[in-house]
């Protein structure tokens, strides 16, 4: 049972008129993991979350939560699955505490275990202070912990949060943040985004989706290996310009540079190499050869946002 | 069926919390007033030759009660969740959608037969201050009762399934009025249409809420009628039914 991954996704894809919103989707997400799910606006998150929270069905394709198929045993993956949608949306009118009860109890909870949820929960998501206030008084940070708290009520094996951090300043982005890392600790966590610095800060592994289908996929250490190579090298020399033009220019392995003034005597060139060579090793014997001083070499690492703007961009130049 | 009973607490609660919610209750509250005023006035010192009931559901502003409070109870039920989102995290608990369809038709349901309970004190009303006390019928304000809830039944499933056709409140209480208006215009055909011997007026009989209602409040409740009232409920709801899984087809 707990040997099969916590999502399963084979050749998912869902059209809709014509259009084929997602196509071809397939990926796993194993039991503990933080899996961001990264693509721009329109590519096909949401989607992708509505059909793994079974609240409409693939056009072709399978997708199993916890080992059930989320068409044929929907409610068995209903059960397991905590889903916050995109907007977070609240039934404005009911209290904090009357809320989450009334979703634990539509969960299936008893009534014993659904109070003791609730005062979990609450505790949990730091809602101890507004529990007795109507949703819709409260301040955005606060209703999105009340969305996380509902996902959370029924002790579900896998979180699906839909842009939990939409539309929050910085400090809120922060807090929810943390929290999404508090409460994965001992569960599976499945995030959506269109930002950045949201996944790398909170996940372990990352998806991303352009288009409808999987660009890249991996830890953000793969990502980064991968993206590696061709990546530029900057080095800050102490050496005449003239000089350090002509060096680049008989290496063969430099495809292009760019020299400019550091403060001193020294000079900063971003170098380009050929075909993915690292660069450093030459640099460095080239600077010893010489006499140059040498105060800076490093290969400039590639952030989650040149990944993603590099994989989303190849996409678009192809058709 | 605890899903179920959870919905139906909610849809219950949501009314009693909401503006509107009250505002139906002293709609309907003021229109039964004013019926009562009515029947006071027929009353007062002149022989009366039908039913109590049948003096007070006789005219118009009974109708208006009627077809106007169910599409505006019922208007919220879908399109608001629609259009907050909610529906969303409704339809992704482990919750069928035959116990959503259901569960919202009987909060509705429950919700507008609470706005007629003050009807009852009515008869109490009038045996303490009336000399003739065989005015008030058990068995007509039982009829009535049985009427109404019907009656009920069927225009709030109505309104459930306008509702669950959009996500626009005001969109959908206007088309369960006009679905609704349409459903009890029919019953004017019986004053229109020559009543001959031939199908044509004994369909138009079988569908006229208003005979159906002039028996109801004469205390007689007539399984036709029953099966009429109760089928039509049944289809809009399979309706309804067949539009929250709609999705799934889309």
């Amino acid at each position: 049972m707990s040997a099969s991954p916590m999502i399963e996704v084979e050749n998912l894809t869902k059209r809709y008129g014509g259009r084929a919103a997602v196509r071809d989707l397939s990926f796993t997400v194993k039991r503990g993991e933080i899996v961001g799910f990264l693509g721009q606006n329109g590519a096909g998150k949401t989607t992708t979350m509505r059909m793994l929270s079974c609240f409409m069905p693939a056009t072709a394709g399978t997708a199993r939560v916890a080992g059930f198929d989320v068409f044929t045993q929907a409610d068995e993956v209903r059960r397991r699955i905590g889903y916050m949608p995109e907007g977070n949306p609240l039934h404005l009118d009911m209290r904090v505490r009357e809320y989450l009860k009334f979703r634990a109890r539509l969960k299936g909870l008893s009534a014993t275990r659904s109070r003791e949820r609730v005062d979990i929960v609450t505790e949990q998501c730091g809602l101890g202070d507004v529990a007795g206030k109507v949703i819709g008084t409260l301040s955005g940070g606060y209703r999105q912990r009340v969305g996380l708290a509902d996902a959370l009520v029924h002790e579900p094996e896998l979180i699906i949060l839909d842009e939990p951090t939409k539309n929050l300043d910085a400090h809120l982005t922060r807090a929810v943040r943390q929290l999404i890392k508090d409460v994965s600790k001992d569960r599976t966590v499945f995030i959506s985004s269109h930002l950045l610095p949201e996944v790398e800060l909170t996940c372990t592994r990352v998806i991303i989706i352009h288009e409808g289908a999987i660009r890249e996929s991996g830890t953000l250490d793969e990502l980064q290996r991968k993206m590696s190579a061709g990546q530029q090298v900057i080095a800050e020399l102490a050496a005449p310009v003239p000089d350090l033009r002509e060096a680049w220019e008989h290496l063969a392995e430099v495809e292009h540079f760019d020299i400019s003034a550091a403060e001193g005597d020294f000079h900063r060139c971003a170098l380009t190499p050929r075909a993915g060579v690292d660069l450093r090793p030459q640099i460095f014997e080239l600077a010893k050869a010489r006499g140059w001083p040498l105060r800076e070499l490093t290969r400039t690492r590639h952030s989650l946002e040149d990944i993603f703007v590099h994989v989303t961009r190849r996409e678009q130049e192809e058709p | 069926m605890q899903p179920f009973l959870t919905l139906v607490r909610r849809e219950l609660g949501s009314c009693y919390v909401s503006i509107i919610g009250y505002a139906i209750v002293a709609a309907v509250q003021f229109l039964l007033g004013l019926c009562f005023v009515i029947v006071l006035r027929a009353l007062n010192g002149k022989p009366f030759d039908v039913p109590v009931t049948e003096a007070f559901f006789n005219n118009g502003l009974f109708w208006l009660v009627m077809l106007l409070a169910p599409p505006i109870i019922t208007m919220r039920t879908y399109a608001l969740e629609k259009s907050s989102g909610t529906y969303e995290t409704l339809m992704t608990a482990p919750v069928g959608d035959l116990q959503v369809v259901l569960a919202k038709f009987t909060g509705a349901l429950l919700f507008f037969m609470s706005a007629w309970l003050p009807l009852l004190a009515y008869p109490f009303l009038l045996k303490r201050f009336s000399v003739d006390l065989s005015q008030v019928d058990t068995g007509a304000v039982g009829g009535t009762f049985i009427g109404i809830f019907l009656f009920g039944g069927l225009y709030i499933s109505l309104g459930c399934f306008a509702s669950s056709l959009t996500r626009n409140q005001i969109i959908a209480a206007m088309n369960a009025f006009v679905l609704g208006l349409g459903l009890f215009l029919l019953s004017y055909l019986t004053f229109i249409v020559p009543p001959k011997a031939g199908w044509q007026s004994a369909v138009l009989s079988h569908i006229s809420m208003i005979e159906h209602m002039r028996d109801f409040t004469r205390g007689l409740v007539d399984t036709r009628q029953v099966v009429f009232y109760l089928s039509l409920t049944a289809m809009f709801l399979f309706l309804t039914l067949k539009v929250v899984e709609s999705r799934r087809w889309k």
